[in-house]
């Protein structure tokens, strides 16, 4: 018993420790937000929160020039749930898609053709990130949803693990489908696209949170504040900071960062159930 | 009621390996045939390729004389019950029913109505709401049957629709599934390796071994008269006894024992004689000394199993006799009983061939 009790404090010390290292910058960075420019740079980053809060987040949030030249942070915050969720929802539909063709159509070049998208896995955004450009510059998809989201949705891991959760379910299932006159639309939309929904929604949360915290690429591909996402929001803020000038607002930078990290925060606390589902259990 | 025919049928695999080497069978309106034999004897492939679910590498299948090779599945009128169920684990029973039928366009009243009938009909109509997964076995079971008969097909296809379930069930659902294709009076393929199952539900039973049919015929026929060894081995709980005998001319030899009542079988090759359990008695006279093993207390009857002293051929094991004895009779072990039998009714094969000489 004792023992038991001697490890149970050791287990929890370690994660205390960790959720400390994790949670305490991101307090930091709120408390900071709390206070007004004149306190942090007289006096650094504040541990207590300020009486600021309503202000500042006010200000970063509904009023014209309050973060950026014009732009609201709002705007930015529509600009960044708008990346998020359609490259989330991309994702999902194409690899959804290559993933059944992959498994259940019989063609000459299945197998090469999942390990040529398999290996795409290895490259990282930034090798192809240059000629991504050229393209959709040359389409006039500059500044654009549009042009933001589409290059950005071909996903292998998602065929990976959609290819995989396919293989899983049992042929008969098909075979079932197939005496009973589904076509092969059928079968996708009626059976498999139910039976991955946890599946689905685990993809969703993770691609969400990836789409909304995507930063070269919008960088790049934004040129207009009203087209700014958060992220790029957070920068372009810094970088105002760094050139000088006025006071800095660190305040608002760290409200934007703040309010930057809520949504996937929240997504994921939301969803968890369906998160973790979607990822262990198979249910067939 | 349709008839089903299939002419010089055959499965070839891609790789080369032969799952049906050549089937010729006319399956009757309203039958209901049983295909059995060993795993990987090609019984399943065979049901497939009915199905559509296989491509027939060569022969023909028509239903009702239409030729089906290139039919697809759905358009075959065939329905099919799986051994693992196969339904639609998101869907709740009444979906898992209705989808075939609406797939076809059937007006939503009409899908309703029959679903609502064939539920009546297997007894699950109050689980008509719920999923799969909140279903016992049984009750899947009667489900997949469900959503087979709503569709009304020409052929019921069931590949091996009992094997999962115990053993309990698997007697009430044998006897229900018999039932049912009484009264819907449409013709039945079914596939198993139960040779009780197939005994008892079979019209007719194609006994398959090795990509090929061994015999097919009425249950009983096959039982008392069986054309091949193997035939004769797979169909029959407890199985036949089976000695390696050879002939001299006068008695059959194995080892010291001689058995008489045999004429007219070659000299010349090793043969195999076979006894049912149930065709022997005790006899003070009978020419089969069995030491006593194991006796099995089966309620009714006891099983007596045991070496039949001195038939041993060149240096192979004793060989083990089965005897099917009276609840009553219960010898001690390592006694030696007489046994005589039925030599009416007992076989004699060709041990290289298996084909049944006597």
């Amino acid at each position: 018993m004792k023992n038991l009790n001697w490890r149970t404090i050791t287990t929890h010390t370690i994660l205390i420790i960790g959720v400390i290292f994790m949670t305490l910058p991101v307090w930091v960075a709120f408390a900071t937000s709390t206070h007004t420019a004149e306190t942090i740079i007289r006096n650094g980053l504040q541990f207590w929160p300020g009486g600021e809060l309503f202000k500042t987040y006010n200000e970063v949030l509904f009023v014209e020039g309050g973060v950026m030249k014009s732009v609201l942070g709002t705007t930015m915050m529509k600009n960044s749930l708008i990346l998020g969720i359609g490259f989330a929802i991309g994702k999902v539909v194409i690899s959804m898609m290559a993933a059944y063709a992959i498994v259940y159509f019989r063609f000459k070049l299945a197998v090469p053709l999942f390990w040529i998208i398999f290996m795409t896995l290895l490259l990282p955004l930034e090798v192809r990130i240059i000629p991504s450009y050229e393209v959709m510059a040359g389409l006039g998809l500059l500044d654009t949803h549009f042009g933001l989201i589409v290059p950005l949705i071909a996903s292998a891991t998602g065929t990976f693990f959609f290819r995989q959760f396919f293989r899983s379910v049992p042929d008969e299932l098909l075979e079932a489908a197939r005496l009973d006159g589904a076509t092969a639309w059928g079968f996708f939309i009626d059976i498999l696209v139910p039976l991955s929904k946890t599946m689905i929604a685990a993809i969703l949360i993770i691609m969400f949170v990836v789409g909304w915290n995507q930063y070269l690429w919008p960088l790049i591909m934004t040129t207009k504040e009203e087209n700014y996402t958060l992220v790029i929001g957070i920068k372009q803020i810094y970088q105002v900071l760094a050139e000088g000038g006025e006071l800095p607002q660190y305040q608002k930078a760290f409200a934007l960062t703040i309010l930057a990290t809520l949504p996937p925060v929240l997504v994921v606390l939301v969803f968890q159930n369906w998160f973790v589902k979607g990822l262990v259990e198979s249910e067939k | 009621m349709s008839k089903v025919q299939l002419a010089n049928v055959r499965k070839t695999y891609p790789n080369g390996a032969e799952a049906v080497c050549g089937v010729d069978m006319e399956i009757q309106s309203g039958e209901f045939i049983v295909f059995v034999g060993p795993s990987g004897c090609g019984k399943s492939t065979l049901l497939r390729m009915v199905a559509g679910l296989e491509k027939i590498t060569d022969g023909e299948i028509h239903i009702d004389d239409r030729l089906i090779n290139d039919v697809s599945p759905a358009d075959r009128d065939v329905a099919m019950v799986f051994q693992n169920y196969a339904l639609y684990p998101h869907m709740t029973v009444r979906g898992n029913m209705s989808y075939g039928l609406k797939n076809r366009g059937m007006p939503k009243a009409e899908i309703d109505q029959k679903v609502t009938d064939a539920a009546k009909m297997l007894r699950i109509a109050d689980f008509l709401d719920r999923q799969p997964n909140q279903l016992s076995g049984g009750q899947r079971q009667r489900v997949a049957m469900g959503r087979a008969i709503v569709r009304e097909p020409k052929v019921f296809l069931f590949d091996e629709p009992l094997s999962n379930l115990d053993a309990k069930l698997r007697v009430q659902m044998r006897i229900e599934i018999k039932r049912l294709q009484r009264r819907m009076n449409v013709t039945s393929i079914y596939v198993t390796h139960d040779q009780t199952e197939a005994m008892t539900l079979a019209d007719r039973l194609a006994v398959i071994n090795d990509g090929k049919i061994e015999q097919m015929g009425s249950p009983i026929e096959l039982y008392n008269n069986p054309a091949t060894l193997f035939v004769a081995s797979f169909i029959g709980a407890p199985q036949v006894n089976l000695m390696p005998v050879s002939f001299d001319g006068n008695s059959l030899v194995s080892g010291d024992v001689n058995i008489l009542g045999f004429t007219d079988l070659p000299t010349d090759t090793d043969l195999v004689l076979g006894i049912r359990p149930d065709d022997m008695h005790l006899d003070d006279n009978g020419q089969f000394p069995l030491r006593v093993d194991i006796v099995e207390q089966h309620g009714a009857d006891n099983l007596i199993y045991g070496g039949v002293l001195g038939a041993a051929m060149r240096g192979e094991d004793e060989t083990e006799f089965c005897f099917k004895a009276g609840q009553n009779m219960l010898p001690d072990l390592e006694t030696t009983l007489k046994l005589g039998f039925n030599a009416e009714r007992a076989m004699v094969f060709n041990k290289a061939t298996g084909e049944r000489l006597r």
